[in-house]
């Protein structure tokens, strides 16, 4: 097999590729499922764990951004313990719907979310999360909501004995929900029982501070310590970090921060040409991204880079974040007339994709890449009348 | 190590020069495996390597590491090896104050901090034990990257203050050497970060600079390495010796040639 050839005598890529080969579930031998990367400990065996894959190149846990096409141009997916981070498009249209696809990709696959914002409430960023567009939608419905009703029920399986000694979670799953990475129609609303059925934990800026609570000086913003406590509190409660020995979790949390940087945080980056002169948002990162490696998370930031002033500031920002992305958008732009982009609503960049545990990363060859938001699909391709000896590796 | 960047360095791990400090810095790139090509070569010259990681976590440079030839863990066990993991040490000293001082401390301090507890951190972990069992040839200090200490707060003067101590100490005193990497942020204007490259430009006997293609991105070569050889101490009579070569990193390994002669284009 391709995989375990480039493997080699890496103990992590070896039995995932198998696993990942035998995708049917009747195989009758031990899954040995993939080790996290930020955990460097050798631990019990991680089973595999629903919407993560490992990475054909090097082993390493990935979770679909929502985007089957951006999963592609990232190399597969984003890495677990690592930070995507989006630079807004001008009037946020595009960017929040990537972050409502990455919302929604998790509450398909049933990860745990904390979603933070300090401009809408979390709840009501989960309502407007687009519908998944799965095979049998009620069908699914009622299995998850018998799932999630009787966890501990010990359910006897009259088809074949040997099931049940495999973890639940692996055979009650519905066939559509195992893939990895799904569509969603951007103009329904996602059914309110899978919200319902998902675990999410919210976090509103203007709830968790007082605005006449003194502050004393210290080495953050208010806000930005508070969303820190508040992070590391839900990954260790919950056991991601794997540091809390009754809780064995076995679940993915997904992080989504909104509009960080903008001056409803309490920064002002965005404002003036020489903010942020306390470092508060590349310190907010830098301790972000610790806390990310050594639990099973991913996160995703939308930032309005476009309001930042201070380019070297951008830089920094961009050496602090794993994956970057910029969108685009041509609204209001000249370019919204142009007959060569008269197929697209915008560009995406792919400014930077991390070289984990690697000495090279899955680049794409295209760099010219546009979007375009159809009613159930969003898609990126390569620019038409650009370029065409390009070859196509999508 | 990547034999063939050792060819064109006109080193090996059994006769590497001691007493230099070598400065890496990319602009447009990735300049990382000059990072883990130093790391593995000097832990095969058997030295005993202290390593501030400030980007990536342990197991991504183990991971790596095992390609290129030497396995981080045992190194760590066996003492050749002190590694100061930056991420996992922020959360550490963010969330729970610390008795005495942490190397990371400045990530507490509202106003810009030193780096003194980090050089003291690194000052004893790389003094020669009594004991002398050990017996390694010669200790080594590697930063990765220097950059991040402007980002998150730090003035360029703490930053050169600490490089210079560490010099002093390390590569004087102990004859050491010091290896440090630097983002050149290029035609971004970042005054903190050109005074701390120009400065460590100033005064580092061997620079080598990654650079991205002129013409953009190419997926057989990845970029140019620039090789500069200095004699800071000297006045420089004699002229400063410069390479410039092409490169593309595979799996495992990087490959040199001349530019222009890429095995894919020739």
């Amino acid at each position: 097999m391709a995989t375990v050839a480039t493997c080699g005598g890496d103990a992590v890529g070896v039995g995932s590729a198998v696993a990942t080969a035998s995708k049917s579930n009747v195989t009758s031998f031990q899954r040995r499922g993939p080790r996290v990367s930020g955990t460097n400990d050798s631990g019990p065996r991680l089973v595999s764990i629903t919407g993560t894959r490992p990475s054909v190149r090097n082993g390493q846990l990935l979770v679909s951004t929502g985007l089957p096409a951006l999963d592609q141009l990232l190399g597969g997916g984003l890495a677990v313990g690592t930070v995507l981070l989006i630079e807004e498009d001008k009037y946020n249209i595009y960017s929040s719907l990537l972050f409502k696809y990455f919302l929604a990709e998790g509450i398909v696959n049933g990860h745990t979310l904390l979603v933070a914002s300090a401009n809408e409430d979390p709840a009501n960023i989960l309502q407007e999360l687009p519908a998944p567009l799965l095979d049998n939608c009620k069908k699914e419905f009622d299995e998850d909501v018998y799932n999630h009703k009787t966890p501990e029920s010990n359910i006897k399986m009259k088809i074949a004995w040997r099931y049940q000694l495999l973890p639940k979670m692996e055979q009650i799953r519905p066939v559509s929900s195992s893939r990895f990475g799904h569509y969603y129609d951007a103009s329904k609303r996602i059914p309110q029982e899978l919200i319902e059925a998902s675990k999410w934990h919210g976090f509103f800026l203007p709830e968790k501070i007082s605005p006449t609570l003194k502050v004393e000086p210290c080495s953050l913003t208010h806000g930005y310590i508070k969303l820190l406590q508040f992070i590391q509190n839900i990954i260790y409660e919950e056991g991601f970090d794997g540091s809390n020995p009754q809780k064995k979790q076995k679940n993915i949390l997904r992080i989504g921060i909104q509009n960080l940087g903008s001056p409803l945080w309490g920064d002002d980056i965005c404002c003036t040409e020489n903010g942020d002169s306390g470092h508060n948002l590349t310190k907010f990162l830098y301790v972000l991204r610790g806390l990310l490696r050594t639990s099973l998370s991913a996160c995703i930031i939308t930032m309005p880079t476009h309001l930042i002033q201070n380019k070297a500031f951008i830089a920094h920002v961009t050496n602090l974040s794993d994956t970057v992305v910029g969108l685009e958008s041509f609204i209001g732009s000249e370019r919204e007339t142009n007959p060569l982009y008269k197929d697209y609503h915008g560009l995406i960049h792919i400014r930077q994709i991390p070289r984990l545990n690697n000495l090279v990363c899955d680049e794409s060859d295209v760099k010219d890449l546009g979007f375009k938001l159809k009613r159930k699909l969003f898609t990126i391709e390569l620019e038409s009348g650009f370029a065409f000896f390009h070859s196509a590796h999508f | 190590m990547f034999p063939e960047l050792n060819n064109l360095l006109n080193t090996t791990p059994d006769r590497a020069e001691q007493g230099k400090l070598t400065l890496l810095c990319d602009a447009k790139t990735d300049g990382s495996f000059l990072v883990h090509h130093f790391l593995s070569f000097y832990l095969k010259a058997n030295c005993k390597v202290c390593f501030v990681a400030l980007i990536q976590s342990f197991s991504h440079y183990n991971i790596v590491g095992q390609k290129l030839g030497v396995n981080l863990t045992m190194a760590r066990e066996r003492g050749q090896l002190v590694f100061l993991e930056g991420l996992k040490s922020a959360v550490d000293v963010f969330f729970q104050a610390q008795e005495k001082p942490h190397p990371l401390q400045f990530l507490r301090e509202a106003s810009a901090g030193n780096l003194k507890p980090l050089f003291e951190f690194v000052r004893d972990a790389l003094k020669p034990v009594d004991s002398g069992a050990a017996g390694w040839t010669y200790p080594v200090l590697l930063v990765d990257d220097l950059s991040v200490l402007l980002s998150l707060g730090l003035g360029a003067v703490a930053v050169l203050d600490f490089i210079h101590y560490c010099r002093a100490t390390v590569c004087w005193e102990l004859k050491g050497n010091v290896v440090v990497l630097v983002h050149d942020s290029g035609d971004v204007e970042d005054e903190e970060n050109d005074i701390l490259l120009n400065g460590l430009s100033h005064q580092s006997h061997l620079i080598l600079r990654a650079e991205g293609l002129a013409t953009g991105f190419c997926r057989d070569v990845h970029g140019q390495l620039r090789i500069l050889w200095r004699r800071p101490s000297q006045s420089t009579s004699q002229r400063d010796q410069s390479l410039t070569y092409q490169y593309k990193i595979q799996d495992r390994s990087v490959s040199f040639f001349a530019k222009g002669m890429s095995p894919a284009v020739l």
